[in-house]
């Protein structure tokens, strides 16, 4: 009877993700009708596990900059940067031994290098924002590039192979005959999911976002809590990263790039206002799960992966006509 | 007193201190053939960047240019080796056209859906490339199978000089059309109706409503010219290079658009000229360009490039506030 309850107010207050539950039986049902024998493996699904929660965080920290209507165009880079940086201090620190067998504390310092450069990319990013006053858009997109560029300057060009057995384990590992990713990815949006509407810090978030000039009469710190906003973006953007290398071993200065729009269109999907003030992590979560059926699908039915990028946008496109067409008639 | 407080000044200053800068690294900067292929690596960005002012000036911003430019180029070269058609004017009118096409479309979306530029220009950027990509095809058009009407076309120079070892360089005609473009979108900004509406849009667009501006004309000729200039400057510069690549142009937007910031165009929609746009376009093709003289490793130019967004718009919000203020 309680649970009926909690369902049902679940409905009420937020049909979006009702909308989003629909979308992704509908999506699944089409593609399983277009090749049945195919996407109904289990390996298909096992596999969407592994990749799905790279882009489940970058996404879910895109949502949260656009909680107080800002974005992160430098997600991917921070990502990339992280998984490098890490990368670079396994073949320092390896010795005879190899990196494959790297201690754990070595494994340890790179998780510590790898979350610290997210927590710092953040960092600036908040800074430039909220201090020097530089839209969203433009000081990420600066960054984004400044990130990419160290990248760059740091690998020159090719990708850093070879990870510690242990790293690749969170990428590529299995608990309890789940994948290690996916694991990680539920324990971190449940945690999100708690900071947003459980503390002071998401609710002041949802403030900010949805009347800026009300929250600053209401005496809220908007300046630190988008700071801090920028922070916790920057470091889920390294755990996509690390999450990243460790799945494949390797991190390159221009990998996941598609993963940007991805990101945003997953965003807008679950429910998230750009213009701020709304955005959840269970609708994040829906609209990445429907998305990875969608590619996977289209995968399945070979498509080229140009092709499925020119799907992503017609989606994104598609998706804010529904929005405003709904919003139009409420 | 005021022409030193205008921005224009400002940039057109630090521009000339880094030239000197520059100079004295490495003498070879001053010589002719450095500043006319200098000019030349103007021109594409310039003309691309005179579409992104407009956008900006109206407080909109647009990431999917450098896509529609890629698709105008390759499609149009795709048809006219279809049609063994080789000209000048006729595929730069098509191409033209199909940027101001695909503009109408970011056009569409962000005035009918009222949604925020930034993601209706990623949408329409990711489909218009995807399209490209997966349909209309991968493979370069090289130099053997380019229409020569293009290139020859392209090869123009306005005056030409010939070294005292035998080779000639010169500088491009096409410099004139990026001026004449820039001309013409000066004395629109300007002088036009459409022009002041523009800015009208982006200092406040319900008072620019309530004013008996037509919103929609605005929006649907903002991101029209927008698209169509991209179309036109894509097609210019695969004469250019003799080459029609269909990845062409990846992360080209971010140069354009810091350029465009560089030179003083608010990222808060309402100011920005176009002598300003180009003293930061020259300065940003400047810098890049440099760093090779410079003898900065290459692998530095996406760092230099995104610090340079990030000090230009620095500057511009601590300019708005204050002003604000």
């Amino acid at each position: 009877m309680k649970t009926q309850m909690n369902i049902r107010s679940l409905i009420n207050r937020d049909n979006n993700i009702v909308q989003l539950l629909v979308m992704t039986v509908l999506i699944f049902a089409v593609m399983t009708a277009l090749s049945p024998d195919k996407f109904l493996r289990y390996y298909n699904f096992e596999s969407i596990t592994y990749i799905f929660p790279e882009l489940g965080l970058l996404s879910i920290a895109m949502m949260i900059a656009m909680l107080t209507g800002g974005i992160d165009l430098s997600v991917v880079g921070v990502a990339n940067l992280s998984g490098i940086l890490a990368g670079v201090l396994f073949h320092k620190m390896a010795g005879a031994a190899g990196i494959a067998d790297a201690g754990i504390l070595t494994v340890l310092l790179g998780g510590v290098i790898a979350l610290g450069t997210g927590l710092a990319a953040g960092t600036v990013n908040g800074l430039l924002i909220t201090r020097l006053g530089i839209t969203p858009i433009l000081a990420t997109l600066g960054t984004g590039q400044v990130f990419t560029g160290l990248a760059i300057v740091l690998t020159g060009g090719p990708a850093i192979v070879g990870f510690p057995t242990a790293w690749a384990f969170l990428g590529n590992g299995k608990i309890l005959g789940l994948a290690t990713p996916f694991v990680l990815f539920a324990v971190i949006a449940v945690l999100i999911a708690f900071v947003l509407s459980r503390t002071a810090l998401g609710i002041n978030l949802m403030l900010i976002g949805t009347n800026p000039k009300a929250a600053l009469f209401a005496g809220l710190k908007r300046e630190r809590m988008v700071l801090y906003s920028y922070m916790l973006t920057g470091v889920l953007a390294s755990v996509a990263g690390i999450i990243l290398s460790g799945r494949t071993n390797a991190a390159k200065s221009d990998y996941g790039t598609s993963y940007l729009l991805q990101a945003v269109l997953i965003a807008v999907l679950g429910g998230t206002n750009p213009a701020g003030g709304r955005g959840t992590v269970l609708g994040i979560t829906i609209a990445v799960a429907a998305l990875m059926l969608l590619s996977s699908g289209f995968q399945i039915l070979r498509f080229s992966n140009h092709l499925i990028d020119f799907i992503w946008g017609a989606f994104l496109l598609l998706v804010i006509a529904i929005n405003a067409y709904k919003n139009r008639t409420r | 007193m005021a022409l030193l407080r205008r921005s224009e000044t400002v940039i057109a200053g630090i521009l000339l201190l880094a030239m000197v800068l520059i100079g004295t690294i490495n003498p070879a900067f001053w010589q002719l053939d450095n500043l006319f292929s200098l000019m030349r690596s103007n021109v594409i960005i310039g003309i691309m960047a005179m579409g992104v002012l407009l956008v900006l000036i109206s407080g909109g911003i647009d990431v999917s240019f450098p896509a529609f430019a890629v698709a105008a180029m390759y499609l149009t070269i795709k048809g006219m080796l279809a049609l063994g058609y080789n000209g000048v004017v006729l595929p730069l009118l098509a191409a033209t056209l199909m940027g101001l096409a695909f503009g109408a479309v970011n056009g569409f979306f962000v005035y009918k859906f009222r949604m925020i530029p930034l993601i209706v220009t990623l949408g329409t950027s990711a489909m218009v490339r995807g399209f490209l990509l997966g349909v209309v095809g991968t493979s370069m058009i090289n130099i053997n199978k380019m229409p020569t009407a293009l290139i020859d076309f392209a090869r123009t120079d306005v005056v030409s000089v010939t070294k005292a070892d035998g080779t000639t360089y010169g500088l491009t005609a096409m410099v004139l059309i990026y001026l004449g473009l820039a001309l013409a979108m000066h004395l629109v900004l300007r002088y036009t109706m459409i022009g002041r509406s523009a800015y009208a849009l982006g200092g406040d667009p319900e008072a620019a409503r309530r004013a008996g501006f037509d919103l929609r004309k605005t929006i649907f000729f903002i991101y029209c010219v927008a698209g169509a200039l991209a179309g036109f400057a894509g097609l210019l510069h695969s004469g250019m290079i003799w080459l029609a690549n269909p990845r062409d142009f990846v992360g080209l937007e971010l140069d354009v658009i810091a350029a465009v910031v560089l030179g003083g165009a608010s990222i808060f929609g309402g100011r920005g000229s176009v002598l300003g746009t180009m003293l930061g376009v020259f300065m940003l093709v400047m810098v890049k360009n440099s760093l090779i003289i410079m003898r900065v490793d290459t692998t530095w130019q996406l760092v230099v490039v995104g610090l340079i967004v990030i000090a230009a718009t620095a500057l511009s919000a601590w300019r708005d506030r204050r002003r604000a203020a």
